[in-house]
């Protein structure tokens, strides 16, 4: 049941980081990589809520697993994430990568403490 | 041809353009599969090495920078293999090592552990990660290109 939580949760995850990409990356023109930067941000939110939500007992370990490690494990990418960075420092964008780094992280960690608060003041 | 600057897709290569036009479910689909079998691939390594609250989150990292090698390694062989068909990448690349890496669990665990009183902990996890993530792309790219270079050579 488990493995069928994480499983699920990421099959759905996985298109919808290829569905928001597609559709932030459309419309816009610079190089700056925001689809990813979107999914890892959202993503992060979603899953600081859900820890929220989880340490004020409000969610389970089925939520967690389908959610957390499902979900928001497949939405959101390292993978992707370094890989545009080496092609915008490759492509002679220094800034752009330094800058992708230090958002992405800055953002993702703002968007944790945020989504956790949210859920403690909410569930807490 | 040149490589992809965005893995999952790329909007400035004629062909991944074509995906904004066409019905595209076929794509969901292999995405879709690749992703439960990339993150089954990240709860089973969860599982295999699990890594206790306040301590360093090794087993992530690992996942993480592994992720990080082979989509390096990837994008660059399907970059010279010109004949891969149009599912491999969104399969591989967008579905399996998306589902695989996790960014959010990278920064919930650095929350985790500030909160808990290890900010010195969660610094070098932060650090650490980035590190090894730029680190295993950048060689997983650089060696697939020069094993791959004689081939290109002779090929033109």
């Amino acid at each position: 049941m488990n493995w069928l939580l994480v499983l699920v949760g990421g099959a759905v995850g996985a298109p919808l980081r290829y569905l928001t990409d597609r559709t932030v990356q459309a419309r816009h023109d610079t190089v700056f990589p925001w689809g990813t930067f979107a999914v890892n941000v959202v993503g992060s939110l979603i899953l600081g809520a859900l820890t929220g939500a989880v340490l004020s007992g409000a969610a389970g370990t089925g939520v967690q697993l389908l959610l957390g490690t499902g979900f928001c494990g497949a939405l959101t990418t390292y993978s992707t994430f370094s890989y545009e960075t080496l092609r915008l420092a490759e492509t002679g964008a220094m800034f752009f990568a330094v800058a992708n780094v230090v958002a992405s992280v800055v953002a993702g960690l703002g968007a944790v403490f945020i989504g956790l608060t949210l859920a403690q003041a909410i569930f807490g | 041809m040149t490589e992809p600057v965005d893995p999952d897709v790329d909007l400035t290569d004629t062909r991944q353009r074509r995906e904004l036009r066409r019905s595209h479910y076929g794509v969901l689909a292999v995405i879709a599969a690749g992703g439960a079998i990339g993150t089954g691939a990240r709860y089973g390594a969860g599982l295999m090495w699990p890594t206790a609250g306040g301590s360093f989150p090794w087993t992530t990292l690992g996942v993480n920078a592994s992720g990080c090698l082979v989509i390096g390694i990837f994008l660059v062989v399907l970059t010279e293999a010109r004949t891969a068909p149009a599912w491999v990448r969104p399969f591989f690349a967008t579905g399996v090592l998306g589902g695989y890496t996790t960014f959010s669990t990278y920064c919930v665990d650095i929350e985790r552990l500030v909160s808990g009183g290890q900010a010195g902990l969660a610094l070098s996890y932060l650090a650490a990660t980035v590190a090894a993530a730029l680190v295993a792309v950048t060689a997983g790219a650089r060696i697939t290109r020069r094993l791959l270079a004689p081939k290109t050579t002779r090929r033109a």
